[in-house]
């Protein structure tokens, strides 16, 4: 198995702030999907986006690996046209920028930092058509500006859109599932199966057993206090929804 | 707070060095010597055949200026203008006059290539379509069909070349450049020149009243809707050359036009004074909309150098249920002071201004509209967007007024405010008189920061931080942007993404 992305020893902060992420170690292979659940605060969405790029957050110690480069080297649009997917548990409004307008230029600066060549509108618009249509968005929806007015399922599910139009290496989904109704966890679930492959890993952050009966994990960890206290199969989720956190988050303490 | 940081880290690299439109062209030119005193005036006015009661018109407004002190009430700073340190008259030597386009210098139309604003007529002569540009249709908007655009191309002080003439003369369409009016139609040109903004206006005005080299006039007959979009590409480019326009519209009755003008300048140390008239006159019925993309060199990131943008122009709604439209897009000049305004005197008539001022590195903006309601029902919409970054300043200046007889009088302003960093400022400076307590005046103001947050969404999709921020302002502006012609909205756009570029990267 090919490690796709390697996290080693890493600690974080919010620059000038609190230390978020504290000696966190994971590795993703190719074709795996790894869950993340812990309490809220742990830390799951800095993990997120210190793997993106963000601004405002010190690495103070450790290192990450996409297939083999130092993607703390890189910055935050290299890292997305390497692969790098975060649906956010918040997307953001764009007034006056139509979906579409901003799918096409999000996936053209992507090839063009590929050297590849960039898609012409059509094939770009009959693509993410074909693809809205899996996801039970509306076409009408994607000439509205990018999630303004949005429901926050609605949102949601554009983010899977994204995601499925980009064709990302590595998927980070954080909470992808809250505010999705149950037929739209299902709709946004196959969405996200449909991108499993060998090729292509995923992190997936979530609080609920649900959305994890669809999209079933390889590996299940339990995130608290900045790191990773506890590593299992599938059923070690289930567990947690009859057990909670209290136990670990003592322990980290 | 690192995250806000590194964006203003960002922005304070963001300069307007790179201008794009920073070449000089090398043609012989003709000019008037240095300085400003009666016997400029009368140079000017002999070199340009003009008719004895323009001369005086000119000394007239000369006289009067000299009694006149520059304003100071806008929020710009600048050096002290030496006026007599100026060249006010400066022609390519014309070889011989010009019928067609193969007779220009070829310096010259190499110039327009460079901007990227060849003459159009070239292609169109030739057959040759384009497919229409790929505008934003996938937000439902339809894309316009290719429409037809006359250019007016003024070359520092005198129009080059005058194209379409003849599709226009059929339509009984007047275009041409004002001095060639005022020798061709001297009566039209008298009985409306000055009508709008008079010669004793204000100190720029005056000032381009007693030197105004050229500029465009129109003339759209009764009932006539003009068969196509008319243009001007007006650029500096003679060192030291004060520009002062002329531009005169005239809707007669019923009639409609949309009227272009653009304008780049080259890049040079020294500050450039640019001084221009625009007068629009719209009779019973009639339609004017004025379009304007303004890119004269902004200056250096040390904020050296650069266009002094001084305009004066002012429609008025003479006629009932007349109508006239303003829409500007300021990217460019070190000062911009400038404030398309309506008079809505005929009954029922209504005036718009929708406007885009982007300033960055050292620029200063202070531009705005007046609404002055003065017939009865009579109505005006502002949309005024202000994006702010570097070290700059944008001010929104703007009056609405209702007559005490203006009975009926309607107004809605909304002016939104954008900033990129935190070393430059928007204002806005609204005045509102009500004479007429019928009146209903609606004003909304918005000021906001760019949002980290969002450009972080965004460059996490794959985009540069400056393709993010040019996106982001994009979709700020695009209410406006919508009511450009549909070629002048793409180029509009390239350039709002172009003027907040910056050395990132
Ligand atoms: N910019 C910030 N400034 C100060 N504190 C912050 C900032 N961003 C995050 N935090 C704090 O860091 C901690 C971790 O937040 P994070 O959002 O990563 O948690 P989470 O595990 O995703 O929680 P949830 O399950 O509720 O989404 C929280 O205590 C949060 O308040
Ligand atoms: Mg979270």
């Amino acid at each position: 198995m090919t490690a796709l992305l390697e996290i080693k020893g890493l600690h974080a902060e919010i620059s000038g702030g609190r230390k978020i992420i504290q000696g966190l170690d994971l590795t993703v292979n190719k074709g795996e999907i790894h869950a993340i659940m812990g309490p809220n605060g742990a830390g799951k969405s800095t993990l997120s986006y210190v793997l993106a790029g963000k601004p405002g957050y010190e690495i103070t110690a450790g290192e990450v690996y996409l297939n083999g480069e130092d993607l703390l080297a890189m910055s935050a649009d290299e890292r997305a046209a390497k692969g790098v997917f975060l649906a956010f548990q918040y997307p953001l409004e764009i007034p006056g920028v139509a979906t579409l307008t901003f799918l096409r230029a999000a996936f053209n600066a992507q090839r063009k930092a590929r050297g590849e060549e960039e898609l012409s509108s059509p094939d770009l618009i009959k693509r993410v058509r074909e693809i809205a249509k899996t996801l039970n968005i509306d076409s009408e929806m994607l000439k509205r500006p990018l999630n303004v007015g949005f429901s926050g399922g609605e949102k949601k599910r554009n983010e899977t859109l994204q995601m499925a139009l980009l064709q990302p290496s590595l998927c980070v989904l954080d909470e992808t599932d809250s505010g999705l109704d149950i037929d739209a966890l299902k709709v946004v679930a196959n969405g996200v199966n449909a991108l499993r492959s060998a090729e292509r890993g995923m992190i997936v952050i979530t609080h609920y057993q649900r959305l994890l009966d669809y999209i079933v994990p390889d590996i299940v960890h339990v995130f608290a206090a900045g790191r990773i206290v506890r590593t299992g199969g599938a059923d070690l989720a289930r567990e947690l929804e009859a057990t909670g956190y209290a136990q670990y988050q003592s322990e980290a303490a | 707070m690192a995250a806000v940081q590194e964006t203003i880290d960002r922005v304070k690299g963001i300069d307007v060095d790179q201008y794009r439109y920073g070449f000089e062209t090398q043609i012989e030119s003709e000019k008037a010597p240095k300085g400003l005193s009666e016997d400029t005036i009368r140079f000017i006015s002999a070199k340009k055949n003009e008719p004895a009661w323009m001369l005086e018109w000119r000394l007239e407004a000369y006289r009067r200026w000299l009694t006149m002190t520059e304003p100071t009430w806008a929020r710009v700073g600048y050096p002290k203008i030496d006026y007599q340190d100026l060249y006010y008259y400066s022609a390519p030597k014309p070889k011989k006059k010009v019928a067609s386009l193969d007779e220009i210098d070829p310096e010259i139309l190499k110039t327009y290539e460079k901007l990227g604003i060849p003459l159009r007529e070239v292609e169109l002569l030739e057959g040759v379509e384009r497919p229409s540009a790929a505008v934003e249709s996938e937000d439902g908007e339809a894309a316009a069909p290719r429409t037809k655009i006359a250019v007016d191309a003024v070359f520092d002080s005198v129009s080059v070349a005058t194209t379409f003439k003849e599709e226009l003369k059929k339509a009984g369409v007047i275009f041409m450049p004002i001095s060639e009016a005022l020798r061709e139609h001297p009566d039209l040109v008298q009985k409306y020149l000055g009508t709008v903004v008079p010669t004793t206006d204000n100190y720029f005005a005056t000032l381009n009243s007693a030197v105004f080299s050229d500029g465009s006039f129109v003339y759209i007959p009764p009932g006539v809707r003009c068969p196509m979009e008319l243009s001007t590409y007006f650029r500096i480019n003679e060192r030291n050359t004060g520009q002062f326009e002329r531009t005169l519209i005239i809707a007669d009755k019923g009639a409609y036009v949309s009227y272009l003008e653009g304008c780049t300048a080259p890049q040079r140390d020294e500050n450039q004074l640019h001084a221009a008239v625009v007068e629009l006159v719209a009779l019973d019925d009639a339609e004017i909309k004025y379009s304007t993309v303004q890119n004269w060199y902004p200056g250096n990131s040390e904020g050296v150098g650069g266009i002094y943008n001084f305009v004066t122009k002012r429609g008025d709604c003479r006629g009932a249920n007349s109508k006239i439209s303003w829409t500007q897009v300021e990217t460019g000049s070190a000062i911009t002071w400038k404030y398309p305004s309506c008079i809505l005197r005929g009954d029922n008539s209504s005036g718009e201004f929708y406007s885009i001022a982007i300033s960055n590195g050292f620029q200063q903006v202070d531009s705005g509209t007046k609404m002055i309601h003065l017939g009865k029902n009579t109505s005006s919409r502002i949309i005024s967007k202000g994006i702010a970054a570097g070290k700059s300043q944008n001010t929104y200046r703007g009056l609405v007024s209702a007559h005490r007889k203006a009975s009926g009088a309607r107004n809605f302003t909304a002016c939104d405010s954008l900033l990129i960093g935190d070393q430059c400022g928007a204002h806005t400076v609204p005045y509102i008189e009500a004479k007429n307590s019928s009146a209903v005046f609606e004003h909304e103001a918005t000021t906001s920061k760019i949002s980290e947050d969002v450009l972080f969404y965004c460059i996490q999709r794959g985009l540069s931080q400056e393709e993010a921020v040019g996106l982001v302002v994009n979709g700020f502006v695009k209410d406006v942007l919508q009511q450009l012609p549909m070629e002048f909205a793409v180029e509009a756009q390239k350039l709002i993404s172009i003027s907040l570029e910056g050395s990132v990267g």
